[in-house]
């Protein structure tokens, strides 16, 4: 009889075929996907052409998505680009998006049903972590490592102990899936859980939406984490069975499992928070900070891109201007993210309230393109870093948040509360 | 192999957007690279920095991004070792998938100082600091990835037909 397991050593050990695995164990894995993006993939199809490969092990495994410096921002990014789109075709891949059809690879990968629960899956990009929302077990690693696994379909892992995340009590109003992570983040340390694994529980994550929870998986890496995880529930099932390209397996956590410590968050009180910079565990209340004037807002990325975040900065734009000191850049991180947006009048909203409507792309995120800040700019962005010179110059400055506080901040001109910009049929505690 | 190249000291948590900067990454050429290796942390680092020179720093060294591009900017510049308190683990992993030699070592690292002359000894894994005159032990690398550097690194691992 093997003993407990959490749900990320379960899948782990499925997937190396082993009835136990604990941590410090190392093991050599088969992959449920691998992915990478245009920044990342070119150097993977480099290593997988150098080393003999002919075909991928599995056309329906490897994801191609070029998502980064798209569309096109340049000659040198446009030939990057070109790589992923030859070898997709050559190699058939089944999953590899384009033109009007990408998005932003970590929203559209649950979005599209191509990632599942229990699946093990590695990504060249650090923020492939994000799958854990569904219940997978989901790391960032390298171009080679996403080159040997092209090959082999298989990779080696160091399995990680856990730390379990509980988050008790009830959201207050303005409070969002965002502020839990950063307010965790703030307490782990940016190096808090290096090797580590997340293991997102409690009340509050059981009343998240599955945005909510992709949003929170999403920046485990920010804290060092291998990778975040949230034990699948209803809410997941919802989610996933409508869309699954594969059959899920849902996995929880053994009674009994062991976790390095645990972490418990009261959320009763929280208020909205922001990182400031230049690390996203720098975390402070907005309510300290309502003197931070702003150039740029940008409300999008594989944190922050879905229809909820949307939804929730409509509703503060809605009747209102964003103000004129504030480039407002929205970016709807899929192509059905930005169509259902559209349906739902939220692009009218957005474009009356003088926003600028991006089509999808991690773009400024990274300091890519479509809102780059100039030296001694500042921005308030629903994105997931926050370091010197990420989005532009290094004498520019990022606050992460929520993009309720975003939403405030554009049409504030200054880092300022949701409740700040309500108008008087907003009840206090009603959050809708 | 013996190092003992000039050493740069950078503090803790220097990510992979100072290493190599994304406006940067519409590029996978390692030379293209190493023309902006750590220029936002340091922005005299690259025209600064000599083949065999050494990298110090602190903890959670290329914290971030899971750009390759980082530790491969950092070999191409001819950096022969980085030395740190603590290295992200994407960072570790893939500095050893594409063979520059990193070492653990929080008392080497958080002594050392800009100027200080350093013998570093890899397959030792000693560090010396000729001018405290104090020698330090890195870390050991787990056994797995002695293997995976035996080998030559992990895509000739998996040639060798290893990966099973």
């Amino acid at each position: 009889m093997p003993g407990p397991m959490t749900l990320g050593e379960k899948i782990l050990a499925r997937a190396a075929g082993l009835k136990y695995v604990s941590p410090g164990d190392v093991i050599l894995a088969k992959l449920d996907l691998c992915l990478g993006n245009d920044i990342t993939a070119p150097l993977a199809i480099q290593a997988f052409c150098q080393n003999g490969g002919k075909e991928v092990f599995d056309r329906k495994r490897v994801v191609l998505v070029p998502d980064h410096f798209t569309p096109n921002k340049d000659i040198k990014s446009a030939e990057q680009a070109k790589i992923l789109r030859d070898f997709a075709r050559e190699q058939k891949l089944l999953y590899y998006w384009d033109q009007g059809e990408v998005g932003v690879e970590h929203a559209l990968l649950p979005e599209q049903g191509v990632v599942v629960p229990g699946d093990l899956v590695i990504g060249a990009d650090s923020h492939t972590c994000t799958y854990g929302a569904l219940g997978a077990f989901a790391t960032g690693v390298g171009s080679t490592d996403l080159g040997a696994a092209m090959l082999t379909g298989k990779a080696w892992f160091k399995v990680p102990a856990t730390i379990k995340l509980v988050f008790n009590g009830k959201l207050p109003a303005d409070v969002t899936a965002k502020d839990l992570i950063l307010t965790a983040i703030g307490r782990l340390g940016v190096e808090g859980a290096n090797y580590k694994a997340l293991e997102i529980t409690g009340p509050v994550i059981d009343r998240l939406s599955m945005e909510g929870r992709l949003t929170m998986c999403n920046m485990a890496i920010e804290a060092g984490a291998k990778t975040g995880i949230v034990p699948p529930d209803k809410t997941t099932r919802a989610y996933v069975e409508k869309r699954a390209q594969r059959k899920p397996r849902y996995y929880i956590s053994d009674p009994g499992a062991e976790y390095e410590r645990v972490e418990e968050f009261d959320v009763r009180g929280m208020e909205p928070v922001v990182a400031k910079p230049h690390l996203p565990s720098n975390v402070a209340p907005v309510s300290e900070l309502r003197d931070v004037l702003l150039d740029q807002a940008i409300i999008g990325s594989c944190t922050n891109g879905r229809i909820e975040d949307l939804r929730e900065a409509a509703r503060l734009f809605k009747g209102k201007k964003v103000s004129p000191r504030v480039r407002t850049i929205i970016i709807p991180a899929t192509p059905t993210v930005w169509r259902q947006a559209m349906k739902e009048g939220l692009m009218d909203i957005f474009m009356a309230a003088g926003c600028i409507v991006s089509p999808p792309t991690c773009g400024p995120c990274l300091g890519g393109h479509m809102g780059i800040l100039a030296k001694g700019e500042k921005a308030v962005a629903t994105t997931n870093r926050n370091f010197v010179g990420r989005m532009g110059h290094t004498e520019s400055e990022v606050y992460l948040a929520s993009a309720a506080v975003a939403a405030a901040s554009a049409i504030k001109g200054r880092l300022a509360l949701p409740r700040e910009v309500r108008g008087a049929n907003w009840k206090q505690g009603v959050k809708k | 192999m013996i190092i003992t190249g000039a050493i740069y000291k950078f503090g803790d948590d220097v990510n992979t957007d100072e290493i190599i900067p994304a406006r940067y990454l519409n590029t996978s050429d390692p030379k293209e690279l190493a023309a902006h290796v750590m220029e936002d942390a340091d922005p005299q680092f690259p025209a600064r920095v000599k083949g065999g020179d050494i990298i110090f720093a602190g903890k959670n060294f290329g914290c971030g991004s899971s750009r390759e591009h980082a530790p491969l900017a950092i070999k191409a510049a001819g950096v022969a070792c980085v030395v740190a308190e603590s290295f992200a683990r994407i960072f570790y992993r893939n500095a050893l998938n594409i063979g520059l030699t990193i070492m653990e070592s929080p008392e080497a690292a958080a002594e050392a100082q800009t100027g200080h002359a350093f013998k570093v000894d890899t397959a030792a894994g000693q560090i010396t600091n000729e001018t405290l005159n104090r020698t330090y032990s890195a870390k050991p690398i787990p056994p797995f990835m002695q293997e995976l550097i035996a080998a030559g690194g992990l895509m000739e691992y998996v040639r060798k037909g290893l990966m099973k």
